[in-house]
C-alpha cells in the first residue's frame, strides 16, 4: 500500500527532476540557435582581431 | 534584488561557475561535476543538498551532451542499458551509506577525505602522464566509429576480454566482453556516484576504455547516455528527501550549457595534449581545496574555508581559460598561415 505522504514526495521529486530536464532541453535548443546565428561571426571576429 | 531566492551576486557566481565547468565538460567530454559538490560544501550547504544538487546538475548537463553525441552516432545503447542496471544498484547503496554516515555526523568528513584521495590520485596520474610526454589515450573527438584496432586496446582490457565468463556480450567497435565485467564496473562507479554526488564520468569513461576496451568516442557517448539515467535517478532519490535545490541547479545549468558549446567548438581547434597538464593540475587543486577546508574545520580556522573556495574556482578558471586562450591563439595562427602578409 502506498502512503499519501510518500506518493506526494515522489510526485514532488519527479516534478523537480522534470523541471531540470525541461531546462536542459530548452537550453540545448536556445543555445543551438544562438550558435547557428552568431557562432561563425564570433569565430571570424576572433581570427581578425 | 533577489532571483530564485538568491542574491543577484550569488546567481551570477553560479552562472559563472557553471560556464567554467561547461567549457571543461565540452572540451574533455567529462569532468566538472566533481568540482560542484566540493564547492557547495565549501560554501556551507548541507551535505545532502550539496550532493543532491550536484547530481541534478550532472543530470541536466549530461542530457545536453548526450543530445550532441547522439547526433554523432557515438552511443552504444546496449552497453548503456547494462551499465544502468549495475549503476542503479551502486547509487542506491552509495546513497544509503551517505544517509547512514550523516546520522553519525561523519558524512561531510568522509566524503571530503574520499574526494581528496580520488581527485588527488587521478590528478597526479594525469599530470605525471602529461609531464612525461605520454599523451595517454586522450579523447579523439573526431575519431570515426571504426572497429577497435588490437594495438589500440589497452593491455588490461585485453586481459579482461580474455575471461570468457558467460554470457558474453558483443559491443560496438567489435568488442566482446563478459556481462559480469560490465556489471562490476557499473556497480563500482554507481557506488561512487551515489556516495560522492558525481556523475562518475571521470572514472567510468576511462574504465570503459581501459577495462572493457570500448573505443574512446563510443566510451564517451555511452558514458554520457548512462549518466542521464544515473544522474536522473540519483537526483530523484535525493529530491525525495529535499536534497535538490533548484536555486543552485538552474543558474549552474544555464552557465554550463553555454560553456559546453564553447568547449565543444574548441575541440576541433586545440590539441587536447596541450591542455592535459592543466587538467591534471586542476584535479590536484580540487583535492588540495577540500583538504584545506577539512584542516580549517579541525583547527576552527574559517579563513581556510575561503582559501579553499578560491582554490576551487581558481583551478576551474585556469583550465577553462587555457582552453579559450589556446583556441583564440590557434585561430589567429591559422588565419596568418592562410593569408601571409605580402611584403
Amino acid at each position: 500500500m502506498i502512503e499519501a505522504g510518500s506518493l506526494s514526495a515522489s510526485v514532488d521529486g519527479a516534478i523537480l527532476i522534470g523541471a531540470v530536464l525541461l531546462e536542459a532541453i530548452a537550453l540545448y535548443g536556445v543555445y543551438g540557435v544562438v550558435e547557428d546565428v552568431f557562432g561563425q561571426r564570433v569565430v571570424n571576429q576572433l581570427r581578425t582581431t | 534584488m533577489e532571483l530564485l531566492g538568491l542574491s543577484l551576486a550569488m546567481v551570477g557566481l553560479f552562472v559563472g561557475f557553471g560556464l567554467l565547468i561547461g567549457v571543461l565538460f565540452g572540451f574533455f567530454g567529462m569532468g566538472g561535476s566533481f568540482l560542484v559538490t566540493p564547492a557547495l560544501l565549501v560554501m556551507g550547504y548541507p551535505t545532502r543538498v550539496a550532493v543532491g544538487s550536484g547530481l541534478a546538475f550532472v543530470f541536466g548537463t549530461s542530457v545536453i551532451a548526450t543530445l550532441k553525441h547522439r547526433d554523432l552516432g557515438q552511443v552504444d545503447y546496449k552497453l548503456g542499458l547494462l551499465m544502468i542496471v549495475g549503476t542503479t544498484a551502486g547509487i542506491e547503496v552509495g546513497k544509503e551509506i551517505v544517509v547512514h554516515l550523516e546520522s553519525l555526523g561523519l558524512a561531510g568528513s568522509i566524503i571530503s577525505v574520499t574526494y581528496v584521495f580520488l581527485l588527488g590520485g587521478i590528478g597526479a596520474f594525469v599530470t605525471y602522464e602529461a609531464v612525461n610526454g605520454d599523451g595517454g589515450e586522450g579523447i579523439d573527438h573526431d575519431a570515426a566509429e571504426e572497429p577497435a584496432d588490437a594495438d589500440d586496446i589497452p593491455d588490461i582490457a585485453k586481459t579482461i576480454q580474455s575471461y570468457r565468463v558467460p554470457p558474453m556480450i558483443d559491443l560496438r567497435g567489435g568488442v566482446t566482453v563478459s556481462l559480469w565485467m560490465i556489471l562490476g564496473v557499473a556497480f563500482a562507479t554507481g557506488l561512487l556516484s551515489g556516495f560522492l554526488g558525481v556523475g562518475g564520468g571521470f572514472i567510468r569513461m576511462p574504465a570503459l576504455f581501459y577495462l572493457i576496451g570500448v573505443p574512446v568516442p563510443i566510451a564517451v557517448g555511452t558514458d554520457l547516455f548512462e549518466i542521464v539515467f544515473s544522474g536522473g535517478l540519483g537526483s530523484f532519490l535525493y529530491a525525495l528527501d529535499g536534497g535538490v535545490d533548484l536555486s543552485i541547479v538552474v543558474p549552474l545549468l544555464a552557465g554550463s550549457a553555454f560553456g559546453a558549446r564553447i568547449g565543444s567548438a574548441a575541440t576541433s581547434i586545440v590539441d587536447e595534449g596541450e591542455i592535459k597538464v592543466y587538467f591534471g593540475l586542476m584535479l590536484l587543486g580540487g583535492a588540495l581545496a577540500v583538504a584545506i577546508r577539512e584542516i580549517g574545520k579541525i583547527y576552527e580556522l574559517p579563513i581556510l574555508n575561503r582559501v579553499s573556495l578560491v582554490l576551487i574556482l581558481g583551478s576551474a578558471l585556469l583550465v577553462s581559460g587555457a582552453v579559450v586562450y589556446s583556441s583564440i591563439t590557434a585561430l589567429r595562427e591559422e588565419n596568418q598561415t592562410a593569408s601571409p602578409t605580402v611584403e
